[in-house]
């Protein structure tokens, strides 16, 4: 363990990959990326590379499922076979299963779901590229690719992990400081209500470094949450910008 | 009749009287290709990868590699092995779950291709690295990502692709022929030349080459077939319920030699290896 803290910090305090403790990787985010899907995202994190098709509101089968008052969420998360070092089998995991249920019940509460009684939602994400914190990042290009289905929200989902590193914490943590560091907690939330919707623990914090990690993990979400904004509204200006071209070219 | 049927029905009667005056629904002549890209090298965890946008289709493919076992039949081959995930992703229809039989099919097809041109030499010593006791596995998995027509010649220029990048690390065995240890240098996976898939599909009396989403739906046969660099016909298959008259199939196999050599230029031309700072990167 003594031999991990040293070696995840480098001598002048920065981590491995030359970031700041509190500082968050590079994001992208691209959302109407496929044409099939109703609504979808590509969203990159580091070296994450998440892809995220939604369909529906639509009929649900097998019928029996279907609720009469509102409207089903159903989220497949997956890793790529070659997402990983040693290859996954295409056959879903525990923790597969595990994370689906979480981001289904983390995207329930920005829905509308009472407006599609019978009906549901279908959220499908596949990790192409695995770097650590991808339920976070996946939630994140979930609420993108919803919003770009044209789906009514309260607001979007937001992830962003924290964890701790060398006795310190840090924000937004890479594969090798999540299985070497001390502990890991990704948090997601919708960011203008401050309700939390997802917080996860592993590792050893003290109850003041969990504290810590909130306020961490909170500040974090508000720099991710602008880019989710400006991705759904990407879209928007650029229809803008070619309809003003066509209004000229009239002209 | 469900509303999807119904579409489906007047898709095909759309397709099919276009067809009849020679026309396609994009606009093509019958055997005109559609735009195809390649990005290579574009997932870090993987040995090798490939993202192919081909008209509206798009796919992934990767190649993993793990040291193991041969085949008690083959214990001086490395193994190849190819599967395929329609995501539920790449089109509203595709349900998730385990492969079915439509995905089954085109992973062997493209597996077939592959295995059947010898293109990569299972014998190698780069790849059988203790005979009959530790050979190279390669997986290829392809991902549908967005359904555009044509799986089936995407997907195997993807699998081609990411098999002339891939990379493996090197192998140093230790007298005895007992243990061996992997280097993180890497090197480049052997190979001897290249393979290519050209699919057609007939619609009524009609045949096009590299069918679009439209003419995929409504098609009543298939046929593809994968030709090598040296012009070797290492796999065919014909597929669906319609059917072909031998002076179709002798047309086809004529035509073949012309559409496939603008596809094994593309792979050749995406197999040189990129600057550091273009790795791991892709955009739709």
């Amino acid at each position: 363990m003594t031999q991990d803290k040293i070696s995840l910090l480098l001598d002048d305090g920065r981590r491995l990959d030359g970031r700041e403790l509190h500082e968050i990787r590079p994001i992208t985010m691209k959302s109407s990326v496929l044409d099939r899907a109703d609504g979808s995202c590509y969203l990159t994190w580091g070296n994450n590379k998440i892809i995220c098709a939604v369909y529906g509101p639509r009929e649900l089968h097998p019928k029996h499922l279907a609720k009469p008052d509102r409207a089903i969420v159903r989220v497949e998360y997956r890793l790529a076979t070659f997402s990983v070092n040693e290859r996954k089998s295409p056959a879903p995991r525990r923790r597969e299963y595990e994370l689906s249920k979480l981001i289904k019940e983390s995207l329930d509460s920005v829905l509308f779901l009472e407006k599609f009684p019978n009906g549901t939602i279908d959220v499908y994400i596949t990790v192409l590229d695995a770097d650590g914190g991808t339920r976070c990042a996946a939630l994140t290009a979930a609420s993108i690719a919803l919003a770009d289905a044209g789906i009514p929200m309260k607001g979007f989902i937001t992830g962003c992990a924290v964890g701790k590193v060398a006795d310190k914490m840090v924000v937004d943590l890479s594969d090798v400081e999540d299985k070497d560091g001390q502990g890991d907690m990704p948090v997601a939330m919708n960011y203008n209500t401050g309700e939390i919707t997802l917080l996860q623990c592993d590792g050893e914090f003290t109850t003041d470094e969990v504290k810590e990690g909130l306020s961490l993990a909170i500040r974090a979400i508000g720099e991710v949450y602008k880019m989710q904004k400006e991705a759904v509204l990407a879209k928007y200006t650029q229809i803008e910008e070619s309809i003003d071209d066509l209004g000229e070219e009239e002209e | 009749m469900r509303s999807e049927a119904i579409v489906g029905v007047l898709e095909k009667q759309y397709v099919t009287k276009l067809l009849e005056k020679g026309k396609r629904s994009d606009g093509r002549n019958l055997l005109d290709c559609r735009p195809i890209q390649i990005i290579p090298n574009v997932i870090k965890k993987a040995e090798g990868s490939a993202m192919v946008k081909w008209g509206d289709t798009v796919i992934l493919a990767g190649v993993k590699a793990q040291l193991g076992t041969p085949f008690p039949d083959t214990p001086n081959d490395g193994v190849i092995t190819v599967n395929a995930e329609i995501s539920p992703i790449s089109s509203p229809t595709n349900e998730s779950g385990p492969p079915g039989p439509r995905a089954v099919e085109l992973a062997r097809v493209v597996d077939r291709g592959i295995r059947e041109s010898k293109i990569i030499p299972m014998k190698d010593p780069k790849l059988c690295v203790i005979p009959g006791k530790k050979v190279w596995i390669l997986f290829i998995d392809v991902y549908i990502l967005d359904d555009g027509g044509n799986l089936f010649d995407a997907a195997a220029l993807g699998a081609m692709a990411a098999l002339a990048n891939t990379r493996l690390k090197r192998v140093v065995i230790d007298e005895d022929l007992e243990e061996v240890t992997l280097l993180d240098e890497k090197e480049p996976l052997p190979r001897k030349g290249s393979v290519a898939s050209l699919t057609f599909a007939k619609i009524k009396d009609t045949i096009v080459y590299d069918p679009n989403l439209l003419e995929d739906r409504g098609k009543d046969a298939r046929f593809s077939l994968a030709i090598t660099d040296k012009g070797i016909v290492c796999s065919m298959q014909k597929g669906e319920s319609g059917v072909f008259t031998e002076e179709e199939f002798v047309t086809l196999l004529d035509q073949s030699s012309s559409l496939v050599t603008p596809l094994l230029e593309k792979i050749e031309e995406s197999s040189q290896f990129p600057e550091m700072n273009e790795m791991y990167h892709f955009d739709f």
